[in-house]
């Protein structure tokens, strides 16, 4: 028996999520007495894999293969269910990533293994299995029996803290048995944004609506995003404009972030907006309706006109980042 | 080519949810149900398609999981464009049924790309997509934000984290898709709502699959602290809350 833990490389580094979900498959196998193996795809040194035992990894699989160099859901999955079966996984853990989203489903079905996606806590029993999850975007929690006997999670990012568990973790190479499985998907070209701070990994953003009143006036924005080294987001009404890029869209429809820090700025706070951005630890509400339902969902809260409010706080940074 | 969305019945985005039966149940009173806001763009992507005669898209349907009285769902898809739907009468209550039942209208049909929306806004589980590309043996390709055909062949921009990637990719296949696929969803006009009264919803009956998890209970989530607010005349106050008090910056 064993927790198996999906864990993804960027060019060949782990990321603050990587160590969040070790920490969790560590921390469910001591709920099931057993222990937490790491499965990682592609070329990472021994040093970045050997990080995955201080968050309690007993064992590291590493899997490399030319024709696992980009992406693909099938293959991987293929990968990932043959060390699943032959570690007679009981539950396989993985980040709600992009990959985690693609491979878990599939996952599913080919171990016929019962799925909780983006569960943020450990379960709450796991004889039987219960665990809770959040729903209808964020406005309400289930409690989910997982009825099968191998689980699959997928873990929201921002949701569990990291934990030192020093173990001494044994990194084994594994040849994994593709046969004749060929990518059908050809990768084109790969655009990556780099030097900045990546909307889903930051620990605080910095986000502007429609009360920023125009394109014009995001320079003092951004100027407090980069001094509290954290990402640039935007409402839909703002993206829709076109004022700034739909990458920044958070919310329903766009991204779903859950920051230690959200600054909404001019933005009422719609429930499609909240729904994308309720996760957060803190959110900061600054607007000049003091009606707007974005300060229901704040913690601290500033009424008053984002333009005359956002240099004062630029100011205070810069002064703190002196002292 | 013909392309099938596979669609959701959720309740409207701004719905207040509340539950009922000590909240084990949704309590569905008063619930305007819309098609999940993911699976229309895709529905408006395909029709996209289908509208230039060059990306040689023939026919869009539309698929559910659902009992009769999901219908007006359905006829709604209808009435935005879509040729035809397929009903499977069953009421689901997870991924894992949905995508089984999906599955074997896929299998008795003849359909080169199925699209899925990145998640239902009622359960989030962003599990259909892949579960169905499984089910079927197929590649599936998730986080589209641009599914165009090329001289008959699928060009697909997906996002990935911090990026995005061109691909290529033959049919069938299983494209999830997120923000971007198209700009607004398609609004149904009185002439299509007319004719949607006449095209076909092609019903069958369930292969029974079991689902793999049950909701136990519902219940609201946590109550955020009060919003504590600071004089607008001295913001800087604000800056000083969250390095001493929140201890965040």
């Amino acid at each position: 028996m064993s927790v198996i833990v999906y864990t993804e490389n960027w060019d060949g580094l782990f990321k603050k999520q990587t160590f969040e979900i070790a920490t969790y498959a560590s921390k469910l196998a001591e709920m099931l007495n057993t222990d937490s193996i790491a499965i990682s795809i592609g070329n990472v040194a021994e040093e970045e894999l050997g990080k995955l035992g201080n968050h309690g990894i007993k064992q590291i699989i590493s899997v490399t293969d030319d024709k696992l160099k980009h992406f693909d859901g099938q293959l991987y999955t293929k990968v990932i269910a043959d060390i699943a079966v032959k570690e007679s996984a009981e539950v396989l853990v993985l980040a709600n990533n992009n990959c985690g989203k693609a491979l878990a489903p599939r996952l599913s079905v080919r171990l016929q293994a019962a799925i909780a996606s983006a569960v943020h806590e450990l379960p709450e029993s796991v004889n039987p299995f219960k665990i809770k999850k959040r729903v209808f975007s964020g406005n309400a929690v289930s409690l989910n029996e997982l009825k099968t006997k191998t689980k699959i999670l997928t873990l929201a990012q921002n949701s569990i803290d990291i934990e030192e568990m020093p173990e001494a973790a044994a990194i084994e190479t594994y040849t994994p048995d593709l046969g004749d499985l060929v990518s059908a998907i050809e990768v084109q070209e790969t655009e990556k944004q780099t030097g900045k701070v990546l909307l889903t990994d930051a620990e605080i953003v910095v986000s502007g609506g429609r009360g920023m009143k125009s394109p014009d006036n995001w320079a003092p924005l951004l100027e407090l995003a980069e001094l509290l080294d954290g990402a640039t987001a935007c409402s839909r009404p703002v993206s829709d404009e076109g004022w700034r890029p739909h990458e920044e869209h958070t919310g329903q429809t766009g991204k779903i972030v859950a920051p230690n820090v959200y600054f909404a700025i001019g933005i009422s706070g719609a429930t499609q907006h909240l729904a994308g951005v309720s996760s957060s630890k803190y959110i900061i509400a600054i607007n000049n309706d003091k009606d707007a339902p974005i300060f229901e969902a704040a913690q601290y809260g500033i009424v008053g006109d984002a333009a005359k409010i956002l240099p004062q706080l630029v100011e205070a940074v810069k002064e703190l980042k002196s002292s | 080519m013909n392309i099938l969305v596979c669609i959701s019945h959720v309740p409207d985005t701004t719905t207040k949810v509340k539950f009922s039966e000590n909240n084990t149940k949704l309590d569905t009173a008063g619930i305007q149900w819309v098609i999940n806001p993911w699976d229309e763009l895709s529905l408006t992507r395909a029709l996209e398609l289908k509208d230039d005669a060059a990306s040689g898209v023939k026919k869009v349907s539309v698929a559910h999981v659902g009992l009769a009285n999901t219908e007006p769902t359905i006829r709604k898809a209808l009435a935005i464009g879509a040729d035809d739907a397929y009903r499977v009468n069953a009421e689901a209550f997870d991924a894992h049924q949905v995508a089984a039942e999906l599955a074997e209208v896929i299998k008795a049909g003849s359909f080169d790309i199925i699209l899925c929306g990145i998640e239902s806004s009622d359960y989030n589980g962003s599990n259909v997509g892949g579960m169905l590309a499984e089910f079927l043996g197929y590649p599936s390709v998730s986080g589209i934000s641009h599914l165009g055909i090329e001289q008959e062949k699928v060009v697909i921009t997906r996002e990935i984290d911090g990026g995005k990637q061109q691909l290529t990719l033959p049919v069938p296949f299983v494209g999830i898709v997120q923000k971007g696929i198209a700009k607004e969803p398609r609004i149904a006009a009185m002439r299509g709502i007319m004719q949607a009264r006449t095209k076909p919803i092609h019903v069958s009956e369930p292969k029974a699959a079991d689902a793999q998890t049950s909701v136990l209970n519902f219940e609201p989530p946590e109550p955020r602290a009060d919003c504590k607010f600071i004089d607008p005349e001295n913001p800087k106050e604000l800056i000083t809350l969250l390095q001493n008090e929140a201890k965040v910056i």
